[in-house]
C-alpha cells in the first residue's frame, strides 16, 4: 500500500474465474483447489507406517526445488490473473513438490493424470504459457513447475497401463 | 462430587507410554466403521487427528469454520518442530527434550504427558518425511537441524521460515486422502456453537453452516474440540483473525474444566505496534534469535536521537551497546526462553531505552553474524584471504538470506525497512495459550467422551511454552496419541449404536443458540463488534498482560463486567441470520471472550493473592471449577505426590 499516494484509485474485485463462484462480496468458494488435493495431492503413508526420518536422503538440490514448489498457499491468485482461468500453477507445484522427492515418485503416474483429470473437471481453462500466474504469485512459484508437469503428464500418458 | 484424576499409567516416567499401550483398551477394526467422531478444527491437531483415526477405520466428521481445512492458523507457525532425533549428535534425548520442556514450562505441566511427547517426538518427523514435507536439508541429503530458546542442544526441524504452513499441508493431504475415501467427511465453513451432552456424555455438536446460516446437528460417540488458543482475548496478538475461543468455551460452558486460562504466552520477537488502527500483529520467528542479537543503546542521549531519527541504529558504536540479553545471561545468551526474553525487553523499555516513537521497542540486529560468523566461512569456502568487511557482509548476507528470506521479506513488506542493512525491530506481543481445557492423561476433558488436543487443551506446556514445541504437540496430539487413548473410552460405545440427533438434549442446544443470533441480530445498538474487542483487549493488555498487580487485576474485573454489560446493550450486528454473516460469527466469538476475559484476569487475581488449593478437599469439583490452581502442581513438583490429588 505504500506505492498508494493518497487520492489513487485503487480497483477491488472478486477472484474472477467459474470454478471460484462469488459466496458474496469478496468470498469466492475455492473448494476446486480441495478437490485437486484430494484426487491426488499426497503420498499415500498411513499414521506409524513411516521409516526413519534420514533412511530417505534427498539430495539438496532436489529437497529445495521440492520446498519452493511446497511455498504454495493455494490462495487461487494464479487462475484469477489467467485469462484462462487456469490452475496449472497450483496443479504444477504440488505435482513438482512430490514428483521431486523419493517418497512421492511411487505415485507419481497415478497422482499427475488424477489431478490434471480433476482440474480439467472442475472446469479450468488450459495453460497458454503467457506467464500472468508467475508474476502475480505472492510465494513466487515458478512457471519451471508447469513444464515439469507437462513432461510428468507426458511421461505418465505413456506409461500408464491401461 | 468427584475429584480431578490425570489417569496417568502407574510406574516410572519413562515406562508409562509403553505401559499404558500395552493395555489399553482397543476396538476392534469391524466395530470402529460403526463409530462416529466429531473433530472440531483442522489445524495439526484436529487435521493429524481426523486423518489416522479414519485410518484406523473410525467415520469421522471434520468441522473447520475457515473456507478449508488448509487455512487453518497451525499454518502461520515459522520456525520449526522439536524432536529427540539427536541427529546432531549434541546430547540429545528423550530425557533431555522432556526435562526442557518442564523446565521451561516453570515445572508446571503434567509430567506423564511431557515425557510422552518427547517419546513420540521423533515418530513425527519421521510420519512427516514419508508424507513429503520438504524440512531443510544439508548436502548430505540428510535433515538439518537448528537451535531454538530454552534449549542447548540443536533439535529443531525447519521448512525456512515456514515450517508450520509446510507441516499443516501435510496433515492437510492426509486428511485429504480421507476425504477423497469418505472417511473423513468435512464440513468447511461450519462453526461449532455449542456441545451436546447426552446422559453425561459428549454426544455432539450443533453448527451454524457459515454460508447459508443453517444451524445443524450433528452427533458422534466422542468430539474433539483441536480448536487452538484463545490469544485474540487480547484483541491484538499474533494469532489469526478468526482464532476464537467459542468451542472450547462453550464445553467449558458444559463443564469442561479450564486448565491455567491466565497461561498466555508473550512472544519476544514481534513487529512492534505502530497505531490504534491496527488489527493485528505479526510474529517474527524465534529462530532469528539463532542469529540476530538483541540489544538497545547504553546511553540515553543515544536512545533519545535514535527516537528523533537523528541517528541510525547503525551509528551507534559496538561498545555503546548493551546487549542485555547477553550481558544477563551469558550461558544461553540470546536464547533464553520466550517469557525471558519478553520480560528483559519490557525492562529495558520501562527504563526508558526503547528505540522506536513509542519507546517500546528493541533491536535484533544481524551485522555481526553476517560478517564474522556466515562471511568468513564462505570466504574461506571460496578461497578470498583478508576479506574486506563489505565483502563479508555481502556473503554472509547469501547465508541469512537463505535460511530467513521469507521473514525479512514479510519485516520488509510490512515495516518498509531493510532488515538486511539496519536492525529489525521488536516488542514482545501475545502470541499462544499454555491454559486452555483440562485434559486427563487421555486427553479427555472432565466432560466424557470430549476431547481436546493440540493448543486447546493445558496439559503440556506448563506457564511457558518453549519454541518449536507447538507444532510437535499438535501433531503429537493428533498422529500418535489419541489413535490409542480413544480407544480406551470407545471401546464401552461398540454396541450403543448411532446417536439419534432429535433428542431432548439436541433440541435444547440448537435453541439456545438460535436464541443468542436472534438476541444478538435483534439487538439493535450503536456500536459495532470490533469496538468492544478492542476496549477488551485494551484492559487484558494493560492490566493481564506481562506485568500485573493485585490493584490492576481487581479493577479489569469489573472493568471487562461493564464491558461485556455495554455489549450485550449496546452492540450493533448487521445483516441476517440466514446469510454469509461475518459480523454475526464475529459477534458471537467477542461475547465468548468477554466471559473469558474475566475469567482470565479473575485466576490471576487469586494467584496474586496467594489463594493456594493444598488439600484433597479443595480440589473437589465444585471448588476449582474456575481452574487447576498452578501452585498445586508447582507444590506436587516438589515433593508430596503421594497424598495429592493425581492432578
Amino acid at each position: 500500500m505504500r506505492s498508494f499516494k493518497d487520492g489513487d484509485v485503487i480497483y477491488i474485485e472478486p477472484f474472477r474465474a467459474n470454478s471460484f463462484p462469488v459466496i458474496k462480496d469478496l468470498a469466492v468458494d475455492r473448494s476446486a483447489f480441495d478437490r485437486i488435493i484430494q484426487s491426488g495431492g499426497y503420498v499415500s503413508v498411513s499414521t506409524g507406517a513411516a521409516q526413519d526420518a534420514n533412511n530417505l536422503p534427498v539430495p539438496k538440490n532436489d529437497a529445495d526445488k521440492a520446498f519452493a514448489a511446497a511455498t504454495c498457499i493455494g490462495c487461487g491468485a494464479c487462475v484469477a490473473t489467467c485469462k484462462n482461468a487456469s490452475a496449472m500453477l497450483f496443479v504444477s507445484a504440488k505435482v513438482s513438490q512430490l514428483a521431486l522427492l523419493p517418497q512421492g515418485k511411487v505415485e507419481a503416474t497415478d497422482r499427475v493424470l488424477n489431478m490434471v483429470h480433476q482440474m480439467d473437471l472442475e472446469g479450468f481453462g488450459n495453460c497458454t504459457n503467457t506467464g500472468a500466474c508467475e508474476v502475480e504469485c505472492p510465494k513466487g512459484i515458478s512457471l519451471d513447475n508447469i513444464a515439469r508437469m507437462n513432461r510428468e503428464y507426458l511421461k505418465a500418458s505413456l506409461i500408464k497401463e491401461k | 462430587m468427584s475429584v480431578l484424576d490425570s489417569k496417568a499409567p502407574k510406574g516410572e516416567l519413562k515406562d508409562k507410554w509403553t505401559y499404558y499401550k500395552d493395555h489399553v483398551n482397543l476396538v476392534n477394526p469391524a466395530n470402529k466403521r460403526s463409530i462416529d467422531i466429531i473433530v472440531v478444527g483442522t489445524g495439526l491437531a484436529g487435521s493429524s487427528a481426523a486423518a489416522s483415526l479414519a485410518e484406523m477405520g473410525y467415520s469421522v466428521k471434520a468441522f473447520c469454520f475457515q473456507d478449508s481445512a488448509r487455512r487453518a492458523h497451525s499454518i502461520a507457525a515459522q520456525g520449526g518442530i522439536n524432536a529427540a532425533k539427536n541427529y546432531k549428535n549434541d546430547g540429545d534425548s528423550t530425557f533431555r527434550l522432556f526435562y526442557d520442556t518442564i523446565k521451561g514450562g516453570d515445572y508446571r505441566a503434567r509430567e506423564a504427558n511431557v515425557h510422552r511427547l518427547a517419546e513420540v517426538s521423533a515418530n513425527i518427523i519421521d510420519q512427516c518425511v514419508a508424507q513429503g514435507v520438504p524440512f531443510a536439508r544439508d548436502y548430505g541429503g540428510m535433515l538439518d537441524n537448528r537451535s531454538f530458546g530454552g534449549t542447548l542442544v540443536q533439535r529443531t526441524f525447519y521448512a525456512a521460515g515456514q515450517t508450520g504452513q509446510q507441516l499443516l499441508l501435510g496433515a492437510y493431504s492426509a486428511i485429504s486422502k480421507e476425504v477423497a475415501t469418505g472417511s473423513v467427511k468435512m464440513y468447511s465453513r461450519h462453526e461449532m456453537l455449542d456441545l451436546v451432552i447426552v446422559g453425561d456424555k459428549a454426544r455432539g455438536i450443533i453448527a451454524r453452516n457459515l454460508i447459508t446460516g443453517e444451524i445443524e446437528r450433528h452427533s458422534a460417540h466422542a468430539v474433539l474440540l483441536c480448536t487452538g488458543g484463545y490469544g485474540n482475548v487480547f484483541f491484538l496478538s499474533t494469532n489469526a483473525m478468526g482464532s476464537n475461543v467459542t468451542a472450547a468455551w462453550k464445553a467449558y460452558k458444559r463443564g469442561a474444566f479450564f486448565g491455567n486460562p491466565c497461561y498466555t504466552q508473550i512472544h519476544p520477537t514481534c513487529i512492534p505496534v505502530s497505531g490504534d488502527h491496527q488489527s493485528k500483529l505479526t510474529l517474527m520467528s524465534e529462530s532469528l534469535r539463532n542469529d540476530g542479537r538483541i540489544w538497545v543503546p547504553k546511553k540515553k542521549e543515544d536512545d533519545m536521537a535514535i527516537r528523533e531519527k537523528k541517528k541510525k541504529p547503525t551509528d551507534i558504536k559496538e561498545e555503546d551497546r548493551d546487549y542485555y540479553l547477553e550481558r544477563r545471561y551469558p550461558s544461553f545468551g540470546n536464547l533464553v526462553p520466550r517469557d525471558v526474553a519478553s520480560r528483559a525487553a519490557k525492562e529495558r523499555c520501562d527504563a526508558g531505552f526503547g528505540v522506536n516513537a513509542t519507546g517500546e521497542a528493541v533491536y535484533l540486529d544481524f551485522a555481526h553474524n553476517m560478517k564474522y560468523k556466515y562471511g568468513k566461512v564462505e570466504a574461506t569456502k571460496k578461497g578470498i584471504t583478508n576479506p574486506t568487511e563489505e565483502q563479508l557482509t555481502a556473503l554472509g548476507k547469501e547465508v541469512i538470506k537463505e535460511k530467513y528470506g521469507n521473514l525479512f521479506d514479510m519485516y520488509m513488506q510490512i515495516t518498509g525497512e531493510n532488515p538486511y542493512d539496519t536492525p529489525m525491530m521488536i516488542y514482545p506481543a501475545i502470541h499462544y495459550t499454555m491454559g486452555g481445557l483440562w485434559v486427563d492423561y487421555n486427553l479427555m476433558t472432565t466432560v466424557p467422551g470430549c476431547y481436546a488436543l493440540g493448543e486447546a487443551n493445558f496439559s503440556d506446556h506448563g506457564a511457558n511454552r518453549l519454541g518449536a514445541s507447538a507444532l510437535m504437540q499438535g501433531l503429537a496430539d493428533g498422529y500418535f496419541v489419541i489413535p490409542y487413548t480413544i480407544g480406551e473410552y470407545l471401546a464401552n460405545d461398540i454396541r450403543t449404536g448411532k446417536i439419534p440427533i432429535n433428542s431432548p438434549e439436541f433440541d435444547a442446544a440448537e435453541k439456545g443458540v438460535k436464541e443468542r443470533i436472534e438476541k444478538l441480530l435483534n439487538n439493535k445498538g450503536t456500536k459495532p463488534v470490533d469496538y468492544f474487542h478492542k476496549r477488551l483487549g485494551k484492559v487484558m493488555w494493560d492490566k493481564c498482560g506481562m506485568a500485573r498487580n493485585a490493584e490492576g487485576l481487581k479493577q479489569a474485573i469489573e472493568e471487562i463486567k461493564a464491558i461485556r454489560a455495554d455489549f450485550w446493550a449496546n452492540v450493533r450486528v448487521t445483516g441476517t441470520a440466514n446469510e454469509f454473516n461475518q459480523e454475526l460469527e464475529k459477534a458471537g466469538r467477542v461475547a465468548d471472550f468477554l466471559e473469558l476475559g474475566e475469567l482470565m484476569a479473575k485466576m490471576l487475581w487469586k494467584e496474586m493473592n496467594h489463594v493456594e488449593v493444598t488439600s484433597v478437599e479443595s480440589i473437589k469439583l465444585k471448588k476449582v471449577k474456575l481452574c487447576v490452581m498452578t501452585t498445586n502442581l508447582h507444590t506436587l513438583r516438589h515433593g508430596n505426590l503421594k497424598e495429592m490429588v493425581n492432578l
